[in-house]
């Protein structure tokens, strides 16, 4: 329960910092060239000045800057997010159309990144200075220093257009009428190259703050503590170092939420797959500035959330955070 | 020899790189079956090592290259890794120094009790649990019941480390090895811990090798002496006659480096006061944040009134957590008091603006506990001493050539002062620190524990440059320390705190003669070996 | 001194070194073997590597050559990596080393500005930094430097943290120096090795940020960037897939040598392989 209390007052916490980045966001769009009037404009294949005038008031940009962010955060908090241009509907529902595509890809590329991160992580510190611990440790270097965009544009030469065992691109067989269970597997068949290609740099990250954390808990005093009882490497490992490695992981997984988005934005316009990260680059692109900031919020909003998440996680794992320590 | 431990002939090899080539070189010593032999030496001796070895628990690179380890006659080195943790835990029990880390913290102490049946045993969890309580009584474990599901860092120091000898003992082990098991403990913890772990060998008949540096601790608790110096065994004997009548020279000057219990006579008492406090509190407020009430408030120092003597030393005796040090920093307004006044001549130290005690800065002055965190590891040691005059506007030469001058004065080859601090010793860089506030020409010099990080023989040459300082230059000292042995060594008047109050204040004489306070009497009692007079001066002059 | 010895005695940083140095001389190199402008016709479009010597490295969908293109877009890259990595840390230390040394509400505020910028995703914001301030290479490279600052920032505050009540900072206090002096002469020193070594890890981010930036055609269109060249190489995939594939090499190789260079500079500094491992915060 004081896990949970101390979550939300982290959570209530955040409200502020929100806030602060919609304000300077919002602030900062009015500098853009450009207002949704004439992006709308742009649409409808031009149009007279009154009409653009008439818009404006329509959408009360006429109105002092000041007076446009205070509409706009009172919008917000009813989550109405304004009317995209480009697609002429509700932000709000553009977003939400997006959105699953997004968490689908970060969902499976996190638990791939963090699962495998913490077996090869352990698995090079077990055997440090040895083959084992070169050989995924020089992968992790690898991996790390890839561009994501271009391992996604190498696998897809790889294993869409030589070998022609995945789909180069799309999140489903647009067509094919597929349901249930074979629509399922489809889908998964699609998002195989994509998990990878966003994974493998998290994976890289994640195995690396694994392996430290594993041979610094190893080295701690407790560990020998153990030791001295008689327990063996493995129970060792298992009853004392693994939890106590996993805690600075816990935490980068909070850290690196956005950076995660951040990476489905390309990773989703290799893989031409239909999420927020794909919208948010056909918005830069067709000026929709309103969609761009909506996805902004989102964005802050999710990563909040897995932020909440992994406080509740780390407080489950940690008996003394509860404590305030 | 009716040996339980038999250590023979022994030698440790250190990794290339390391300081010398051998931890160990040639150490014979044995251990009995109920009885206590203690491994005492300074750092860098090699003691810790050898309970290492005998775990077989040295770091990599750390490994025997000769003699044995013979445990009820089996030779521990050739033992293979499969067997010897058969033996860890169930023959030899193991307990350590640092009870804040020595504990998972993510594990509940019954847990932890538990494992080693765990490992060893078939039984089931419900005896488990019966004997891991049954276990927490017998070390006197306060509410046993409540600590089997505590986490450790629901546990105080001692507590811990009564789970930790609980645990070392759960499987009745016939050797158990404490390595330095009170240091990191309170003085009255101190004295708890040590007669529970000597009522418990005596009970179970086990045989102990009790690692230590402090005579104190072994004239409490030893029954032989095995006296080391750089990985070598000097000495070795029944308490009464290492402790009494020490053969080896290096024995000799150590134990004649351990401050007695006895205060030395002082004068000039009734000197006027050169700084005197009134009413000082400080209190903290922690957490909370936002939300008020939430906020856990400690009340460090709790209306302190005291007054140093032009010319002497008051010490402050105290253990952790008693305000001692917070104090210290409120005199030198490292912190900012919450009421009373510090008067130092006719200036009220605690009514100056941060700018304004800049500016007196050169009337009182302080040294600092850690030798290693309180020099900048990037500057010069000369530089360091000269750094303060410049801050006041003096020239860099003068400055300089002050600080050579306090070189030699502190007892440091002033050919020395373009080194960097890591290239100095514990002892010399507490000599550096003191020439630093020396530096100042300070009335009032405010040493915070200056020798609690030293080695017994290094802190004996300290107190004793102090001492002589004082006499030469007629300091003012306010001496912060825990140890009474060296509280009455030095200081001609002491104020004993707890909990952020004075609870007693005297004449070192009087305070040692006579405590007034029931507290200053717990503390007294519990200075381990304060029956013992190190090299037998003459009687007390109580 | 020791620092030097630990790190030439380091296999992996001293190959680091090397793969730096080797693009740092591609990157000085390419004005002098490639005068002409690397965006203009070099020959037939869509040359295999090795075919032609004259474009000994082909040529891409639009005639232009790959070599060329490889060469400036070294300079490109180690230039925006270098001043986006400057600025960043520049600001981290300042924020970092402010909010540490003082604590308190000093310390809340800016740690919520931080927190503010590091729940955007800093790819997503640099987006909307290049829609609203345009793409050419100067405002990229300020963009760049802007989103990365809060984990240099984080960082010192650390070190900060720690140091302010070291008992050497403390020392100075008593002998009466100004905060200003302690913060500049004292602490910065101290805490400066990590936030060096951190640098590394900034630049391989901005290098990689950039290309991704370039690959999605939101950056300077008319510098010869290596993401450009891939973003471009993306409509020949199927075929003539070097196109992409020689530029992301390049990418590689330059983000493998900085980091290298990062963990034998932590490894040299801290020899117990203790530091902090880096932390990446990139697509």
């Amino acid at each position: 329960m004081t896990i949970l209390l101390l979550a939300l007052r982290r959570l209530a916490a955040s409200v502020p910092t929100l806030l602060v980045i919609l304000a300077g966001l919002f602030l900062l769009l009015q500098l853009a060239p450009g207002d949704t009037v004439d992006a709308l404009m742009a649409q409808m294949g031009g149009g007279d000045p009154a009409t653009a005038d008439e818009l404006r008031r329509y959408y009360g940009l006429d109105l002092p800057a000041a007076a446009q962010l205070a509409r706009y955060l009172g919008r917000l908090v009813q989550l109405d997010l304004g009317q995209s241009a480009i697609y002429g509907k509700p932000v709000a529902t553009v977003i939400a159309e997006r959105l699953p595509v997004t968490l689908l890809l970060m969902g499976a590329s996190l638990s791939l990144a963090f699962l495998g991160g913490i077996v090869l992580g352990v698995l090079a510190a077990r055997r440090i200075g040895q083959w084992p611990d070169t050989l995924i440790s020089t992968f992790g270097l690898m991996f790390y220093a890839t561009p994501s965009f271009w391992f996604g544009l190498m696998g897809i030469v790889l294993f869409a257009i030589h070998l022609g065992w995945l789909p180069a691109g799309g999140f489903e067989e647009v067509g094919a009428g597929y349901a249930g269970l074979t629509r399922i597997l489809d889908i998964a068949r699609h998002l195989v190259l994509p998990t990878l290609t966003l994974a493998l740099v998290f994976l890289a990250t994640y195995l690396r703050i694994m392996r430290a954390s594993m041979l610094e808990v190893m080295s701690l005093d407790y560990v020998r503590t153990a030791r001295a009882k008689g327990l063996g490497e493995t129970g060792v490992i298992v009853h004392h170092a693994l939890r106590n490695a996993l805690l600075p992981m816990v935490t980068l997984v909070g850290l690196q939420a956005g950076t995660m988005l951040g990476g489905s934005v390309v990773v989703e316009s290799v893989f031409a797959l239909p999420g927020l990260g794909r919208l948010a680059y056909e918005s830069v692109v067709q000026r929709d500035l309103n969609t761009l900031l909506g996805i902004v919020f989102v964005s802050a909003l999710l990563v909040i959330t897995v932020n909440f998440v992994v406080d509740l996680i780390y407080g489950r794992l940690d008996p003394r955070i509860a404590a305030g320590r | 020899m009716s040996g339980l431990l038999s250590i023979e002939n022994l030698s440790v090899r250190l990794p290339p790189g390391a300081d010398r080539s051998h931890a160990l070189t040639g150490v014979s010593l044995a251990v009995a079956k109920n009885e206590i032999l203690c491994v005492v030496g300074e750092s860098g001796s090699g003691k810790s090592v050898l309970a290492n070895t005998v775990m077989r628990l040295l770091p990599p690179g750390v490994r025997p290259d000769a003699g044995a380890v013979l445990f009820r006659g089996r030779d521990l080195v050739g033992v293979p890794e499969a067997e010897m943790r058969r033996l860890r835990g169930r023959e030899i029990g193991m307990i350590f120094q640092e009870p804040m880390t020595a504990l998972n913290p993510l594990r509940r102490a019954g847990d932890q009790i538990a494992e080693t049946f765990r490992i060893h045993t078939t039984l089931r969890a419900r005896e488990i649990r019966e004997k891991a309580l049954a276990l927490l009584a017998e070390v006197r474990m306060p509410d046993p019941v409540a600590a089997l599901r505590a986490y450790p860092h629901e546990l105080s120091g001692g507590q811990r480390q009564r789970v930790m000898i609980a645990m070392a003992l759960a499987l009745e082990p016939a050797l158990l090895i404490a390595d330095e098991p009170t240091t990191a403990l309170d003085v009255t913890t101190q004295g708890r811990i040590l007669a529970l772990i000597r009522e418990i060998q005596a009970r179970r008949g086990m045989g102990v090798l009790f690692i230590t540096h402090d005579f104190g601790v072994v004239a409490e608790i030893a029954d032989r002496v095995a006296v080391m110096q750089s990985g070598r065994l000097v000495e070795e004997g029944p308490a009464d006659a290492v402790l009494n009548r020490p053969r080896a020279p290096y024995t000799r000057a150590l134990i004649a480096a351990v401050p007695p219990l006895l205060p030395r006579a002082r004068s000039g008492t009734a000197a006027p006061a050169i700084l005197t406090l009134e009413g000082v509190s400080k209190t903290y407020r922690k957490g909370g944040g936002l939300i008020p009430g939430r906020a856990r408030v400690t009340h460090a120092v709790r209306q302190v009134s005291l007054s140093l003597p032009r010319g002497t030393t008051l010490g402050i005796v105290g253990e952790s957590g008693s305000g001692k040090s917070t104090l210290a920093r409120c005199i030198v307004r490292l912190l900012d008091p919450d009421t009373g006044s510090i008067r130092l001549g006719d200036t009220d130290l605690a009514a100056l603006s941060r700018r304004a005690m800049r500016g007196q800065a050169g009337r009182v002055q302080m040294v600092f506990q850690d030798p290693f965190a309180s020099l900048n590891p990037r500057r010069r040691a000369g530089e360091l001493v000269a750094q303060g005059p410049m801050l006041q506007g003096v020239s860099r030469r003068d400055a300089l050539a002050k600080a050579r001058e306090l070189f030699g004065l502190v007892g440091l080859d002033p050919a020395a002062m373009d080194r960097l601090p890591h290239e100095f010793s514990g002892g010399q860089r507490q000599r550096i620190g003191l020439a630093r506030a020396l530096a100042m020409e300070p009335e009032v010099l405010v040493a915070d524990e200056p020798v609690s990080a030293l080695d017994v023989s290094v802190q004996a040459q300290v107190l004793a440059l102090l001492d002589s300082l004082r006499d030469r230059l007629g300091l003012s000292m306010l001496f912060i320390t825990h140890d009474l042995r060296v509280a009455g060594q030095i200081c001609d008047r002491i104020a004993v705190m707890k909990d952020g109050a004075v609870v007693e204040a005297g004449p070192t004489a009087e305070v040692f003669a006579a405590p007034q306070a029931a507290y200053t009497r717990a503390l007294l009692d519990a200075v381990p070996g304060r029956a013992w007079i190190p090299g037998r001066p003459h009687v007390p002059a109580a | 001194m020791a620092a030097v010895t630990r790190y030439l005695r380091n296999p992996a940083a001293l190959l680091g070194a090397v793969l730096l140095l080797l693009v740092v001389a591609v990157a000085l190199a390419a004005p002098v073997l490639f005068p002409k402008d690397p965006l203009g016709l070099a020959g037939r479009p869509l040359q295999w590597p090795f075919a032609n010597p004259k474009v000994w490295l082909g040529t891409d969908a639009s005639g232009r050559d790959i070599a060329a293109q490889i060469f400036h877009g070294a300079r490109v890259s180690l230039l925006i990596g270098l001043v986006a990595t400057v600025i960043a840390i520049a600001i981290g230390i300042a924020v970092g080393a402010v909010a540490g040394f003082y604590g308190g509400i000093v310390d809340d505020l800016l740690m919520r500005v931080t927190e503010a910028f590091q729940t955007l995703p800093n790819f997503l914001l640099l987006l909307v930094l290049v829609a609203v301030f345009g793409s050419d290479i100067t405002t990229v490279t300020v963009a760049i430097g802007l989103v990365s600052w809060p984990a240099p920032a984080r960082l010192t505050r650390a070190e900060f943290l720690t140091l302010r009540n070291r008992e050497f900072v403390q020392a100075c206090r008593v002998l009466g120096m100004g905060d200003a002096r302690i913060i500049a002469r004292e602490i910065l020193p101290n805490a400066l090795p990590p936030v060096i070594v951190y640098a590394s890890v900034v630049m391989a981010v901005a290098i990689l940020l950039e290309s991704a930036l370039a690959f999605l055609n939101l950056s300077d269109p008319n510098v010869a960037s290596w993401g450009n060249l891939i973003g471009a190489g993306r409509g020949v995939l199927r075929t003539q897939w070097y196109v992409s594939a020689i530029p992301g090499v390049a990418i590689l190789v330059t983000v493998l040598a900085v980091s290298l260079v990062g963990q034998g500079l932590n490894d040299a500094l801290n020899p117990r392989l203790r530091g902090p491992a880096p932390v990446k915060a990139a697509p």
